[in-house]
C-alpha cells in the first residue's frame, strides 16, 4: 500500500496533515463560539482536500484531484456556508447551555485519543505494519470519530449536533484517503453528495425545529420519553 | 420478462408516482397505490427468478434470493400501507401538503428498494442513508412540538451511528488491500470471497463496527433509542413503513456482514454478539410493552422486540434457524403494518395517541377492533398465525445447540411476558367502559381492506407454511453457509 513506501517529506507532510486536522477537532471541542466550530470544520475540510491531492500525486491516483477539489469546494466552502446561513437564521452565537464545560471536554478529548492509539497500535500489530504514517493515520481516524460523538454527547444546540455528524464523517474520510487511496471514485463522490443532501436536511428541519418547538437546544427535546 | 427489465420497472413505479405528485397534484395517493400495485408482482417475479445471485448494469445492482426476499418484504408493505394512506390521510388538516407526503412517500419506497440491491458495499450504506434522510421529512410531517422533536432524534442518532458502519466498510476495504491490493471494488461477492484472506483483525473490526452501525437503523437495543420516537410521530402508514420494511433493508447488511465472517470460519463469536443484541432487544422490547401509555410507542416496541427475535434466527444460525428469521421477517412485516393500520384508525377515532382514552372497543370501533384484536394476538406469537411458526423454528434452532440453549429459554420466557403485556393492553381498551362515544371519523373501505389482507395472509401462512418457501429459504440458508 501506498503509505509503506512513502518518501520521507511526503510521510512528513502526511503526518502533519493529520495532526492539524485533530488540533482542529480539538478547537471545536474547545470553544464555546459556533462560529469557531465552524471555521474549524471548514479549514478541517481543507486540510482534507490538500491531503487529497498530496495522495493522488504520490500514488498516481489522478482521480483523487477530482476529490480533493469537490471536498474544497463541497466541504471546504458550501457546508460552511450554509453552517453560517443557518446561524445567521437563528440568531444564536455560542453553545448556552453546556454539559460539561470546554476545558473538561478537552480533557475528555485527551482521553479518547490515548484510547485511539491504544486501539490503533493493536490494529497496526494485528495487520504486521507498524509504519508511523499508518498507525497515525488510524489514531486521527478514530479520534476524530470519537471526538465526534463527545460533542454529539456535550452540545445541545442544533447546529452543534449537526458538525458534530459532519466531524464524524471528516475522520473517516480523513482515514481513508491515507489506507484505501484506490476506493472507488464513484463512492467518495456519492458520499460528497450525500452529504450535501444531509446538510440541506438538517437545514430545512432547524427551520421547523425553530418554528415547532422553539428553540434550536435538544434540552428543549424531551417530551418523548417511555 | 428479463430480470433488468423487472429491476427497471421496480425502481420506476416509485418514481413515477414521485413525479406525478409533484407535477399533477392530484390523484396522488392513486398514483402512489397504482406504483404499489405494480411492485408487488414484480418483486414476487424477481424472487422467484432469482436463482443464483446476480449483477445487473454495469455491477451497479446486486439480486440474490436474500434480497429479493428483502425486496418481497418491502413491496408488501408498500402495498398495505398504500392503501391504507388514502384512508388516513383524507382526515389531516393541511391538504395542501399532501402532493409532498406522497412524493416523499413514494421516494421513502423507491430507497427502500434500492438499497438491499445495492452491489458495492458503500453504495449499500449509501443507500440505507438515503432511506434516513426522506424518512425524516415523513416522520416531522405532522410538524407538531413532538414530530419535529421525533424527526430531529431520528437523523440525528441514526445519521451518527451509521457513520460508524462507514468506518467499518472502509476497514474492511482496507482488509481487502491485503489481498487483492490496493485498487478493487468492494461488492458483496468480493467481500465473501475475500473475507478469509484478509486479516483476522480487520475483519473482525469491520464486523463489530457494521453490525453497530447497521443495528442502530435495524433498532436493535440498546441503538434503539430513535425508534419509540420516530415511529409514534410518523403518520400511521409511515410508521408501517418504518416498522415493517425499513428495518429489514438495514438488517439484510446485518446478515450479509454476518455471512462473511461464517465465509472466514471465525466460528461462533459472531453470531454470539448478534444473539447478545438480539437479547437485549426482547429484554428491553418487554420491559417497555409491560409499562405503555402510547399505543403507536406499544407497536414501536414490539418492533425493537421482533427485530431482535430476528436477530436471534439469524444468530443462532443453521438452516432452521435461518428459516424462522426470513419467515419471521415477512410475518412481521404483515404483522405490522396490520397493527399500525388498526393504531392510526383508532388515533383518528378517539383523537388521542393515550390507550388510557382507548375504551370500549367493540362498540367504539365496530368491526374493525376485532380484526386489530386477532392482529395482536398474532403479534405475540399465538397460534395460528404465521408468527408461531416463525418464533417456533427460532426457538428449535436456539435448542439444537447447548451453547446457545439459555439464550433459547430466556427468549421463551420473554414471549411468555410479552404475551401477557401486550395483550392485557387490549383487554383493557376492550372491556372497559367509555365514559363518551368518540366523535373521530371511523375507520373506511381502505382501512378494512389492507387489514383483512394482513391478517388472512397471516392466518394462511400460520396454517400453511408454503413449500416454495421453503426451497427459497433453504437455498439461501446455503448460500448463507449456514449448515446442519
Amino acid at each position: 500500500m501506498l503509505a509503506l513506501h512513502l518518501n520521507p517529506v511526503l510521510a512528513s507532510i502526511f503526518s502533519l496533515i493529520a495532526i492539524s486536522a485533530l488540533v482542529l477537532a480539538f478547537v471545536m471541542l474547545g470553544s464555546r463560539w459556533l462560529k469557531d466550530y465552524m471555521l474549524a470544520f471548514a479549514a478541517q475540510s481543507w486540510l482534507i482536500a490538500i491531503l487529497s491531492a498530496l495522495v493522488g500525486y504520490a500514488g498516481g491516483y489522478t482521480e483523487l484531484y477530482f476529490v480533493a477539489l469537490l471536498t474544497a469546494l463541497f466541504r471546504g466552502l458550501v457546508l460552511p456556508l450554509m453552517l453560517l446561513w443557518i446561524l445567521n437564521r437563528l440568531h444564536v452565537n455560542r453553545e448556552l447551555h453546556e454539559i460539561v464545560r470546554p476545558s473538561t471536554a478537552m480533557v475528555m478529548g485527551a482521553a479518547l485519543v490515548i484510547f485511539a492509539v491504544v486501539v490503533a497500535y493493536r490494529i497496526g500489530e494485528a495487520v504486521h505494519i507498524e509504519t508511523r504514517t499508518v498507525i497515525l493515520a488510524l489514531t486521527v481516524m478514530l479520534s476524530i470519530k470519537l471526538i465526534g460523538f463527545l460533542m454529539l454527547a456535550i452540545r445541545r444546540e442544533a447546529i452543534s449536533s449537526i458538525l458534530g455528524i459532519l466531524l464524524l464523517e471528516n475522520g473517516v474520510f480523513l482515514g481513508s484517503q491515507i489506507l484505501v487511496p484506490g476506493m472507488p471514485l464513484m463512492i467518495e463522490l456519492v458520499l460528497l453528495f450525500d452529504l450535501l443532501v444531509a446538510v440541506t436536511c438538517f437545514a430545512v428541519l432547524v427551520r421547523y425545529l425553530l418554528s415547532a418547538v422553539g428553540a434550536t437546544g435538544s434540552q428543549a427535546l424531551q417530551k418523548l420519553v417511555g | 420478462m428479463d430480470t433488468s427489465a423487472l429491476i427497471v420497472v421496480l425502481l420506476a413505479a416509485p418514481l413515477f408516482a414521485v413525479v406525478w405528485s409533484l407535477l399533477v397534484r392530484r390523484l396522488m395517493g392513486w398514483a402512489n397505490l397504482l406504483a404499489s400495485l405494480v411492485c408487488l408482482p414484480v418483486s414476487i417475479a424477481l424472487l422467484a427468478g432469482a436463482d443464483r445471485p446476480r449483477q445487473f448494469f454495469d455491477r451497479l445492482l446486486y439480486l440474490d434470493r436474500l434480497g429479493a426476499w428483502v425486496l418481497l418484504c418491502t413491496a408488501v408493505v408498500y402495498l398495505l400501507s398504500s392503501m391504507f394512506a388514502l384512508d388516513y390521510m383524507r382526515h389531516g388538516e393541511d391538504t395542501g401538503r399532501l402532493p409532498n407526503f406522497y412524493a416523499l412517500f413514494a421516494l421513502f419506497a423507491w430507497t427502500m428498494f434500492a438499497a438491499p440491491m445495492a452491489n458495492m458495499v458503500g453504495v449499500y450504506w449509501i443507500g440505507i442513508e438515503l432511506t434516513t434522510l426522506v424518512s425524516t421529512f415523513l416522520v416531522g410531517y405532522e410538524r407538531s412540538a413532538e414530530s419535529m422533536e421525533a424527526a430531529w432524534k431520528y437523523i440525528i442518532i441514526v445519521s451518527g451511528g451509521i457513520s460508524i458502519a462507514l468506518l467499518g466498510t472502509v476497514l474492511l476495504y482496507w482488509g481487502g488491500t491485503f489481498v487483492l491490493g490496493p485498487t478493487y471494488t468492494l461488492d458483496w461477492g468480493t467481500l465473501d470471497a475475500i473475507a478469509p484472506r484478509m486479516p483476522t483483525a480487520l475483519l473482525q473490526m469491520g464486523f463489530l463496527l457494521s453490525l453497530v452501525g447497521y443495528g442502530v437503523k435495524v433498532g436493535l437495543a440498546p441503538m434503539h433509542t430513535w425508534l419509540p420516537d420516530a415511529h409514534s410521530e410518523a403518520p400511521a402508514p409511515v410508521s408501517a413503513m418504518l416498522s415493517g420494511a425499513l428495518l429489514n433493508c438495514a438488517m439484510l447488511g446485518i446478515v450479509r456482514f454476518l455471512a462473511a465472517t461464517d465465509a472466514a470460519g471465525h466460528g461462533a463469536w459472531p453470531h454470539r454478539v448478534l444473539i447478545a443484541l438480539g437479547m437485549a432487544s426482547l429484554i428491553l422490547g418487554a420491559l417497555f410493552i409491560l409499562r405503555q401509555r402510547g399505543v403507536k410507542r406499544l407497536m414501536a416496541y414490539s418492533s425493537v422486540e421482533h427485530m431482535g427475535v430476528v436477530a436471534l434466527g439469524f444468530g443462532f444460525g443453521g438452516v432452521l434457524g435461518v428459516f424462522g428469521a426470513l419467515y419471521h421477517m415477512l410475518n412481521h412485516s404483515l404483522n405490522k403494518t396490520a397493527l399500525f393500520i388498526g393504531a392510526g384508525s383508532a388515533v383518528h377515532r378517539f383523537g388521542s395517541h393515550d390507550m388510557t382514552r382507548m375504551r370500549a372497543l367493540p362498540r367504539t370501533m365496530p368491526g374493525f377492533a376485532w380484526l386489530w384484536l386477532a392482529g395482536a394476538v398474532a403479534i405475540t406469537g399465538a397460534p395460528p398465525f404465521g408468527l408461531f411458526r416463525s418464533e417456533l423454528a427460532v426457538l428449535l434452532a436456539g435448542l439444537q445447540d447447548s451453547g446457545t440453549r439459555w439464550a433459547a429459554v430466556l427468549f421463551l420466557l420473554l414471549l411468555i411476558v410479552i404475551f401477557v403485556g401486550f395483550l392485557n393492553h387490549f383487554r383493557i381498551m376492550f372491556t372497559r367502559a367509555t365514559p363518551a362515544m368518540p366523535t373521530g371519523p371511523l375507520p373506511g373501505v381502505l382501512a378494512w381492506l389492507p387489514m383483512l389482507l394482513a391478517v388472512a395472509a397471516l392466518l394462511v401462512f400460520g396454517l400453511w407454511w408454503p413449500p416454495l418457501f421453503s426451497r427459497w429459504f433453504g437455498q439461501i440458508a446455503h448460500a448463507l453457509g449456514a449448515t446442519s
